[in-house]
């Protein structure tokens, strides 16, 4: 057994958790909104870039950017019309809403697209592979954990180099006084909900490059993400991703002893950081 | 005399309408506890699946409703609670009813650590938190290759027909052993039902129940009365972990075939279980009885449109919450004042005795 | 016409009535001091001012048109920016990114940019990188008088600013007052420090439980009038 190599799948592979974690880390950062659809969400926007590539005959990077603004459209609407009636300091109301959400876009597809496994063709990229010293590199795995290190990138650079990145710090912080600066807070919790579907749009990609996908794998997805989410720290993009990478390099250890073991693994990994730092790796100072 | 100026102020909690409730609420269990002599076999099973059902909700509903502990993870007990039930007759050659028993024992012993971890955790950690755990648990007794592994296995044929009982009932009504052990897992879920409802009663009704009250609306003043915040709901937990663990052993000598991922199903166990409470009325006994009568009748009239079910108790559950977020029970007891169980306290004898001192 | 004015605003605070019809106003240019004692409502009366609660529409107006139904947002846009009590400022932000988020509403142009508003406290440009909550509570009064300026308002509202501040750190926050009245802002001042705000006011309101009991001139009425006013006619 070649540990470094193991390791090394460990990391790219908890990439692809931190792509599926950062949009959920955005919404959880600003507006405490767990969306226990987050999961179902993924997997929807991996059939819409699958039905574009398969009606339109497109490649699944040009289909996914496409998708793109179809589901910062979706995520603005339903922030706006459903979610945000659900803020408050009570938890229950978000968490059986998006509990709702979950079960009924699950079963939509179901509906839609049949139980059916599914894949989204990438031409031969899935297979192909680079030699990095003494370990050898899948493309795919290579490409997801960069797209998850520019998504990160680009969510910090969002948060704390423009307008609406403070509009976001702002309205997390203190939503009445936000309201006293001209922002409105559910217009800006909508263009929040809308940019982490754009992110999720990302992850739905490669979640349907890499494997078969199916309609009712969206709620492991989504305790994957939390997990990356919680062990990184509330508001902490760079630790999403160090969560994603704990649970992914967890779960290939945990495989490479047994290969039963992988998810366990990846599960008591995230209890035994909680036990240890319960608000996480990196909390915000501020919370 | 001094009996005269203090008794005219009396505290209950019984209303009118509750009393009269008690008297049909007793001729109900009557009647339930004597249908099997009329009723056919497929009625029992399916009243014995909303009593299960029942059960779960009343224990969710006494953690969510009650101690503010929204939990997704009470799969864990029931998995936990029928995986113990299978050890018990497989491993050990024991009567399914030894099983059960001891199901509620190791379910609240499991319950132990889940609450030490899971109690450091608040809201929306905690409910994902407990999610994990189930899953974890899951994950480990998929290892478990005695019973069946990931694939799962059934109880050994003739374990249910030769349960405590069984034999009593086939003589007595006349009736196949098979049936009649639906008929002994039927009376016995009415038993689970009826007394985990007298429990959560009494529990409310009760000193505890009043600073768990205090404990769910706001943790500094229940301290000021002398609750401990973290002994009351670790107190709670602990039962309602107990009475799934039962359920969900009694379930499963009903199905007698079992799997890692049916008896941890978040679906089954945990899902339908919060659209009972929040389509019902979540914080009230009367909400999950409403709640588990609704839900029983949709997935009838429901039942032959596959995922469309789904699809719309998942939509109904929206409109609740946003609408009615005390569900269809409080709806109708905020229309006419109506509380079978009522466990506010009210202050009678005060208008008829106006004439006498007041106390201030 | 005014540029403000209230008519029989009744406002409620959580479920109890804390305005029974106020009649103020607030001409272009001046700067108007409303004092009472705790509770007489004049927190509730700033609030439903700046939108944080909503009134009849004909309750409040601005130019004469009825602007008491707008949430606070709208408001904002309207030219009407506050100074909250207890100064209100994000943690998550530095001090300039606190002032940047004031202009967030805004809609034209005017006076007030970062720039000037260094010029106006120059103390917060040295610290412009520092959390806001950093500072020291008469420097994070400044950022709050600043993020409110940075919406160029046509009217500022500014809650107790001296609360909890040291008198000579209250003198030098007042010192900024008259350049921000040459800017062209209209001021609305609430202050239980009555001394300051007879100093910088042209006009007082005097509140007792909800109702307006004495305006005038500073120097037309007499401490005997306030005290009246203050306290009721029957504390004397």
């Amino acid at each position: 057994m070649n540990w470094l190599d193991t390791i090394v799948q460990g990391v790219l592979l908890g990439g692809l958790y931190a792509l599926f974690a950062a949009g959920l880390s955005l919404v959880f950062g600003i507006m405490r909104l767990v969306n226990l659809a987050h999961g179902d969400l993924i997997v929807l926007a991996a059939f819409l870039v699958l039905l574009l590539v398969t009606t339109l005959g497109l490649s699944p990077f040009v289909a996914a950017v496409i998708a793109m603004p179809v589901m910062f459209a979706l995520g603005w609407v339903l922030q706006f019309g459903l979610l945000n009636r659900t803020l408050g300091n009570d938890i229950l109301p978000p968490l059986l809403v998006t509990f709702g959400l979950s079960i009924v876009i699950q079963n939509a597809l179901l509906e839609g697209f049949s139980a059916d496994s599914r894949r989204i063709s990438a031409g031969g990229l899935e297979t192909a592979s680079l030699q990095l010293g003494p370990i050898s590199v899948g493309t795919m795995p290579l490409l997801t954990f960069l797209s998850a290190v520019a998504v990160i990138v680009g969510l910090n650079l969002l948060f704390y180099r423009t307008a609406l990145g403070r509009a976001f710090r702002a309205t997390s912080d203190d939503r009445e006084t936000a309201g006293l600066m001209g922002i409105q807070p559910n217009r800006v919790f909508a263009t929040a909900t809308g940019l982490a579907m754009v992110v999720v749009t990302i992850a739905a990609l490669y979640l349907g490059m890499r494997a078969n996908f199916d309609p009712t794998m969206g709620p492991a997805r989504l305790i994957y993400a939390f997990e990356a989410v919680i062990i990184g720290g509330l508001g902490s993009f760079w630790g999403t991703l160090a969560g994603g990478v704990i649970i992914g390099v967890a779960q290939t250890v945990g495989a490479s002893i047994n290969p039963e073991w992988q998810i366990l693994a990846g599960h008591i990994a995230f209890l035994l950081v909680l036990l240890i730092w319960p608000r996480g790796l990196f909390p915000r100072a501020v919370d | 005399m001094a009996d005269h100026a203090f008794s005219p102020w009396k505290v209950e909690t019984r209303t009118r309408a509750s009393s009269a409730f008690g008297l049909v609420a007793l001729a109900v269990v009557i009647a339930a506890a004597a249908a099997p002599l009329f009723v056919s076999r497929s009625v029992i099973q399916d009243l014995f699946f909303i009593l299960t059902m029942l059960v779960l909700a009343q224990c969710w509903n006494l953690l969510a409703g009650y101690a503010g502990l929204v939990s997704v993870g009470q799969q864990a007990f029931v998995g936990f609670g029928a995986y113990t039930m299978f050890a018990v007759v497989i491993l050990a050659g024991l009567d399914p009813i030894v099983g059960i028993l001891l199901a509620g024992i190791t379910a609240s012993v499991l319950a132990i650590p889940v609450a030490f971890f899971a109690f450091r955790l608040q809201g929306a950690y905690f409910a994902i938190g407990t999610w994990v755990i189930a899953e974890v648990v899951r994950l480990l007794l998929a290892q478990w290759k005695a019973l069946g592994g990931g694939t799962g296995t059934s109880l050994p044929s003739g374990a249910t027909r030769e349960m405590f009982g069984v034999g009593l009932v086939s003589d007595w009504l006349g009736v196949r052993p098979s049936q009649a052990a639906d008929i002994v897992c039927y009376w016995l879920a009415l038993v689970l039902a009826c007394a985990t409802i007298g429990f959560i009663y009494k529990l409310l009704r009760s000193k505890q129940g009043l600073g768990l009250a205090a404990v769910r609306d706001n943790r500094e003043a229940a301290r000021s009365v002398g609750v401990d915040p973290g002994w009351m709901k670790s107190v709670v937990y602990l039962a309602a972990a107990l009475v799934t663990g039962i359920a969900g052993a009694l379930i499963y000598v009903q199905k007698a075939r079992i799997s890692p991922d049916a008896a941890f199903s978040l679906t089954d166990w945990t899902a339908y279980v919060i659209f009972i409470v929040v389509i019902g009325g979540i914080g009230t006994i009367e909400g999950p009885i409403v709640g588990v009568i609704v839900f029983f009748i949709l997935l009838n009239l429901l039942a032959d449109y596959g995922s469309w079910y789904l699809l719309v108790l998942g939509l109904i559950g929206i409109i609740v919450m946003l609408f009615a977020p005390r569900g269809l029970w409080g709806l109708f007891a905020d229309r006419t004042g109506i509380q079978l169980f009522p466990v506010r306290r009210i202050l009678t004898g005060a208008s008829s005795t106006t004439k006498g001192v007041p106390h201030g | 016409m005014a540029l403000l004015e209230t008519r029989k605003l009744t406002a409620f605070y959580r479920d109890f009535q804390a305005l029974f019809g106020v009649d103020i106003r607030l001409e272009e240019g001046e700067t108007l001091a409303i004092i009472g004692a705790n509770g007489a409502g004049k927190t509730t009366l700033l609030r439903s001012l700046s939108g944080l609660i909503t009134n009849q529409p004909g309750h409040i107006l601005l130019d004469g048109r009825p602007i008491g139904a707008m949430p606070a947002p709208d408001v904002v846009a309207q030219g009407i920016a506050m100074v909250p009590e207890g100064r209100k400022l994000f943690p998550s932000l530095t001090v300039e990114e606190n002032l940047q988020i004031g202009a967030y509403g805004r809609s034209g142009s005017g006076t007030w940019t970062l720039g000037t508003v260094y010029d106006l406290f120059p103390v917060l440009k040295e610290r412009r990188n520092s959390p806001g909550t950093a500072l020291s509570g008469g420097q994070q009064q400044m950022v709050a008088i600043g993020r409110a300026l940075m919406s160029n308002p046509r009217v500022l509202l500014c809650d107790e600013i001296s609360l909890g501040l040291a008198p000579v750190v209250i003198k030098d926050i007042y010192a900024a007052f008259p350049r921000i009245r040459e800017a062209g802002a209209s001021i609305i001042i609430v202050e239980q420090d009555i001394g300051q705000a007879l100093k910088v006011a042209d006009r007082v309101y005097c509140m007792m439980e909800g109702r307006i009991t004495l305006s005038g001139m500073p120097g037309a009425i007499s401490r005997d009038d306030i005290h009246a006013a203050y306290f009721g006619a029957h504390a004397r």
